[in-house]
């Protein structure tokens, strides 16, 4: 092995530091050895920072071997190299970045030689056994990904681990991707990759954002010309399109071998790729299932470019010398995992079998021109005979089931027979959105999708996957014409007779299963999806019953989506109000009321936006509704913090009803509770931001301190007075985050080590003397002032007392560290136009605030959330404020 | 100390001469016309006569130098001579007497290279890229200052900006007297935050630079209240304090700024004193975000404002209020 001379243009490549440019002489192996007894030198560039690593004294943890697909070439790895580097320099493990370009591609030489698939993973050998590496984690994109996996197979006892890109090792049941068949047919194959440089710009330009004009030029180095592009052509040929391929029979070998790999193991996904869509990354989940996931929202086929995906490689690269955790690393064997049962674990679905032969009413929908009652034993049958025709349909435990249907006794049906036979419920909230949705659904990767026509219409206009089963009976035509497959009605029969002829549900799943998907609101960031096990999922019913004391008699009124479904596991009536459950604010309180007398429910249950909506619609209740109102005792809004005065009016409408505002999020449905009363209590308390209460049953809450920076650093305290992050850990926590790895990691930095899981909310606030929790704002506002972070809703309930303000934000101007507050107001008679606030106003705002403010600013309306009607969205202010006030001309904030 | 101001005949000059008097040194003022500052001794005469220079900076401790010609238009050779040369003789005669400490009062204008400043430091000095003759002029003289740093001579730059309080004859007069007669429009939307230095503060900082001057030297600190505020927001509180009504009327500053440099040339070609409605710097001055990081500042010269914006404007509604 020698080194040769270094490619004269890499020296000027933006990113790439040339001193990691290296070539080496590697005598060749498979077809190159030939008959002759000296094999031909194949000469590789590399880009290699072991010798960087060398002049810095560092101890090298370990190699990883990057791995490059077509027709990128080892630049696509030059943030890992960067940031490797930089964490050896700051005393973090030094791993050394081995980056090679391959045969026939990059800088490495071309050889006139087709070389297929086991040739590659022969070359890529014989390279590591001329190199003499240490232990090697490999990593791979896109066809370099089946190539690392080749490697990986053929060395297991130098193999410590595992990484890829956007990368598929099987060809599914459908077709290949039609940009590949393309691609694929001889001529067009030709043209576009060797004659013209198409398929090359097809590649970069799938980057998102798109490529600076500097990075898409480095790509293109080493394939300027018609014969430097010839491996790309070959390489596009050597996809292995059909079973006569040459390469077929290894590809096979690989999908299969990957199953048995122990190592640890990372998938990192850009899910905007036309080529390996989400198909690919579940069939390597399914391969994987020990596996890291990170699906990078956004993020496309050129993932290292579209994504942080260095850090996501760095932070997951396993501890050297440490052996792997048992979540870390496979199991051994999966029949020897025995799970941790709770030893009171109940199911989910008890208090519905225990009715089940009970005529009583289980569930109100309101929805039709008169309520639709289903009585216990109704609901029960239709649970059991449903879960046997999803069984007989093929569903199988572990399938996750997407459910656009909106609450009522399809729903709750769909819901409890998916639990019982052991698939996972997928919920996102209509409100999203379609796009919202769309990618919700996608993400999820679901098996089956249950709708009504309309959410099946955008399932097949969209692509979404997933096979369709409609809610309703379709006529044949429109079932044909949606790839609907089967109905509820139609698969309840068939369950019946399942059932008749001997069929036997499988045992109830354990409480370490998953159970549920449940999508975040979206209102700060793409909606994530949040799992919950069977376990957890029994603890939210738990904690709803010790804290709220819903019994079998309360009843539950509500269209708030993950509580409407808890009734039949609470044992007690609920009842859906009429509603848009897209669109919680149209909730009118006429709907509420008639939903309360068609249940006798006791317990009503409200979004924060539908609370407002049926403050603002009581005058249209008649006597009788008041009446029925009357009836009800306990009165709940969750969500978005409710003003005093708002949920004061909505509670005069209930007078027997003590108001609740419990604090929660799709993570953890349940942290803290608050009465009205309390809240009353607590309204001369000097403390800033809104009083959520105490936390609930079985709930904990501590708060990591905020630095000057605004980072929640401060190890987690119960003290008193501490503004930071909100913690919080109980039994009826989520699971973990789907599919978002990194997303995961952060929600449980410097959390406590105490057996418990614990999550960071990202709301901050702090807790009183009395172990109240008060909420100042979500950590993404606060701002970092000189004298500090300064948490936004304290001030901003300071300047609402201001007598012309109706609303206000407070925003940071400036660079961190160094940030000007500015007061956003909106006012009693609405501004003209969206600029600085009149001399009146702002001497009565400056007045009414204790922290200083630059500027005040008045707009007609404040942008608020379009989810959370009552959500203002500060983002968009403070960059507004940002411009104007640095002299810009600047368009009003919407 | 013995400490010599020049300049103070001068807003912020007398001030400071009167401050640092005040905090127990004694004060020499060296400028043409009396200083009216009591508890000082004034020395009559031009910074630029340099026999006059070293007969007032002998057996000084410090010097606290103002003195310049502060105008938006005028012969360049005017401010070359009083400036910078000016600025040098002082220098060399501090030099040759054994003065420990120089503090040279300069402008945020000396770096300020015409777009918006949003936390800003003290940037270096630039000669080349300033507007108008006398940000040119002082960029240079604080360049040259700082260049005389020695281990015998402790220098250090002072960057106010934009000083206002009661009895301001420059900013705040101005202002209230156009907008008084109806043209002080404002530029865009008023809104691009400013800082700004209540008088009593910027004095103190001079005093500070003086008795920190061996801690801080060699560099130029930027000194403001530490309150940015919306343009209109301060100029229109101004205009309250002195009972006229606040500018309402708006004008494009990207046209203000076009037209400032019109006026400066027309303005160049006519005889006489008296100053340009509006200059490219002024437009830009106004138009534009001023506001800067002050941490650096408050650490080296440990001093913090004592007046802020608010009770500043109060105090000058005061003063309107007195003189009737």
């Amino acid at each position: 092995m020698t080194d040769a001379g270094i490619p004269a243009s890499l020296t000027t490549l933006p990113g790439l530091d040339p001193a990691w440019s290296r070539v080496v002489q590697v005598p060749g192996a498979a077809t190159d050895t030939g008959t002759r007894s000296t094999p031909a030198l194949r000469s590789w560039h590399v880009l290699d920072t072991g010798p960087v690593l060398d002049d810095g004294g560092h101890e090298i943890a370990g190699t990883v071997l990057a791995v490059h697909g077509n027709p990128t070439w080892s630049y696509l790895w030059r943030h890992l190299l960067t940031a490797s580097l930089a964490q050896a320099e700051a005393g973090g493990p030094a791993w050394r970045i081995i980056a090679v370009d391959q045969l026939e591609m990059g800088f490495s030489e071309r050889t006139d030689v087709v070389r297929d698939l086991p040739q590659r993973i022969a070359d890529l050998g014989a390279l590591t056994d001329a190199l003499d590496l240490g232990p090697v984690v490999t990593l791979g994109h896109d066809w370099g990904g089946v190539i690392s996996l080749g490697w990986a197979l053929a060395h297991p006892d130098q193999l410590a681990g595992i990484a890829l890109l956007n990368t598929a090792v099987h060809q599914g049941p459908g077709p290949i991707p039609a940009p590949l068949r393309l691609a694929g047919t001889t001529g067009v194959l030709t043209a576009a990759t060797r004659k013209t440089t198409a398929f090359l710009e097809t590649t970069l330009a799938l980057a998102h954002p798109p490529l600076t004009a500097p990075i898409r030029a480095a790509y293109r180095a080493p394939y300027r010309s018609a014969t430097r592009r010839r491996g790309i052509a070959d390489f596009v040929a050597d996809i292995p399109a059909g079973e006569e391929h040459s390469s077929t029979p290894a590809l096979a070998a690989i999908a299969e071998g990957v199953r048995g790999v122990r190592v640890p193991a990372l998938l990192v996904w850009g899910p905007r790729d036309p080529i390996f869509s989400d198909r690919y990354l579940d069939d390597l989940a399914d391969r994987l299932p020990h596996a890291r996931v990170h699906r990078f929202e956004g993020a496309g086929h050129l993932v290292a470019e579209d994504a942080p995906y260095a850090s996501a490689v760095l932070d997951w690269l396993p501890t050297p010398g440490a052996t792997p955790t048992e979540s870390d690393a496979a199991p051994a064997d999966h029949s020897s995992h025995t799970p941790k049962a709770e030893p009171a674990f109940r199911p989910l679905g008890a208090a519905l079998e225990e009715r089940s032969n009970d005529h009583d009413i289980a569930v109100v929908d309101m929805a039709g021109t008169s309520p639709v009652r289903v009585s216990w034993r109704l609901l029960a049958r239709n649970v059991e005979r449903l879960a046997a025709g999803l069984l007989g349909a093929g569903v199988q435990p572990g399938d996750r089931i997407s459910l656009l249907v909106p609450p009522g006794p399809d729903l709750t049906a769909s819901v409890y027979a998916c639990l019982r036979i052991g698939a996972v419920v997928v919920v996102a909230d209509a409100g999203l959105g379609v796009a919202g949705l769309s990618r919700a659904v996608r993400g999820a990767q679901a098996d089956v999708v249950i709708g009504q026509r309309q959410g099946l219409t955008a399932a097949r206009t969209l692509g979404w996957p997933g096979r369709r089963i409609s809610v309703d009976t379709l006529p044949a035509a429109v079932a044909a014409a949606l790839g609907v497959t089967a109905s509820l009605p139609a698969l309840m029969r068939d369950g019946e007779r399942h059932l008749a002829e001997g069929m036997q549900l499988p045992p109830h799943p354990g409480p370490e299963e998953d159970a549920a998907v449940l999508f975040t609101s979206g209102s700060t960031g793409p909606a994530k999806g949040v799992r919950y096990t069977h376990a957890q999922l029994a603890a939210v019913r738990d904690v709803l019953t010790a804290e709220l004391g819903l019994t079998p008699e309360t009843g539950l009124v509500t269209g708030f989506a993950p509580f409407a479904l808890l009734g039949p596991a609470l044992g007690t009536r609920s009842a859906t109000p009429d509603m848009d459950v897209s669109a919680p604010r149209t909730l009118t309180a006429r709907a509420v009321a008639d939903a309360v007398a068609a249940s006798g429910a006791r317990t009503v249950f409200l979004s924060p936006a539908a609370v407002l909506n049926v403050a603002r619609t009581a005058h249209e209740l008649s006597a009788a509704d008041r009446e029925a109102l009357g009836g009800v005792t306990q009165f709940l809004s969750t969500g978005a913090p409710v003003s005093a005065v708002v949920l004061g009016s909505v509670a005069e409408l209930m007078p027997a009803a003590v108001a609740h505002t419990p604090y929660g999020m799709t993570e953890c449905l349940l942290v803290t509770d608050i009465t009205l009363p309390d809240i009353l209590r607590v309204a001369d308390a000097h403390d800033a931001g809104v009083c959520v209460g105490r936390p609930v049953h079985a709930a904990r809450v501590r708060i990591s301190a905020l630095d000057s920076g605004g980072t929640a650093v401060g190890a987690p305290v119960r003290d008193p007075g501490v503004l930071g992050e909100v913690l919080v850990s109980a039994p009826h926590l989520k699971d973990g985050y789907d599919r978002l790895w990194l997303t995961d990691l952060a929600a449980i930095r410097g959390t406590p080590d105490d057996g418990g899981r614990w999550h960071r909310t990202g709301d901050v606030g702090h807790l009183d003397d009395a172990g109240r929790l008060w909420i100042e704002g979500r950590l993404a506002h606060v701002l970092t002032t000189t004298s500090g972070p300064l948490a936004p809703v304290g001030p901003e309930q300071q300047v609402e007392r201001a007598e012309d303000v109706r609303r206000a934000a407070i925003v940071g101007v400036g660079p961190a560290g160094i940030q000007q507050a500015v007061a956003v107001v909106e006012t009693n008679s609405r501004a003209r136009r969206a600029g600085l606030a009149t001399a009146e106003v702002t001497e009565q705002v400056r007045a009414a605030c204790a922290t200083p403010l630059a500027a005040v600013l008045a707009v007609p309306e404040l942008p608020t959330d379009v989810r959370h009607n009552s959500k203002i969205d500060r983002g968009a202010l403070a960059a507004w404020a940002d411009r104007l006030l640095a002299g810009e001309r600047v368009r009003a904030p919407r | 100390m013995k400490v010599l101001v020049t300049g103070a005949s001068g807003f912020l000059g007398r001030a400071v001469a009167v401050r640092i008097a005040g905090a127990g040194h004694a004060v020499t003022t060296l400028q043409r016309r009396p200083s009216g500052a009591p508890g000082v001794s004034d020395i009559r005469g031009s910074v630029t006569d340099a026999a006059l220079v070293r007969r007032a900076v002998d057996g000084q401790d410090a010097v606290v130098h103002l003195a310049a010609k502060v105008s938006l238009a005028g012969d360049p050779a005017e401010f070359t001579r009083v400036n910078i040369e000016g600025t040098r003789a002082l220098l060399r005669a501090a030099r040759a007497a054994g003065v420990r400490r120089f503090v040279q009062v300069s402008s945020p204008s000396v770096a300020h290279v015409g777009r918006s400043l949003v936390a800003a430091g003290a940037e270096p000095a630039d000669p080349e890229h300033t507007l108008g003759h006398y940000a040119r002029t002082k960029a240079a003289a604080e360049l040259l200052a700082l260049s005389y740093d020695s281990p015998g001579l402790a220098v250090l730059a002072v960057r106010p900006h934009l000083v206002w309080g009661p009895g301001d004859p420059q900013l705040v007069a101005r202002i209230v007297d156009r907008a008084r007669r109806g043209r002080l429009p404002l530029l865009d939307e008023g809104a691009a935050l400013i800082d700004s230095t209540y008088i009593d503060n910027a004095a103190d900082a001079m005093l500070a630079a003086v008795e920190r001057a061996e801690a801080a030297r060699g560099r130029a600190y930027v000194v403001t209240n530490g309150e940015p505020r919306p343009v209109a927001e301060l100029l229109g509180g101004m205009c309250r304090a002195a009972g006229v009504p606040a500018p309402s009327w708006r004008v494009p500053g990207r046209l203000a700024r076009i037209a400032g440099g019109a006026v400066e040339q027309i303005w160049a070609l006519r005889p006489g004193q008296d100053e340009p409605p509006m200059t490219r710097f002024l437009a830009e001055q106004l138009s534009t975000a001023h506001w800067f990081d002050q941490r650096g500042t408050r650490q080296a010269l440990a001093w913090q404002p004592r007046v802020s914006i608010a009770d500043g404007m109060a105090r000058l509604a005061q003063s309107y209020r007195d003189e009737g």
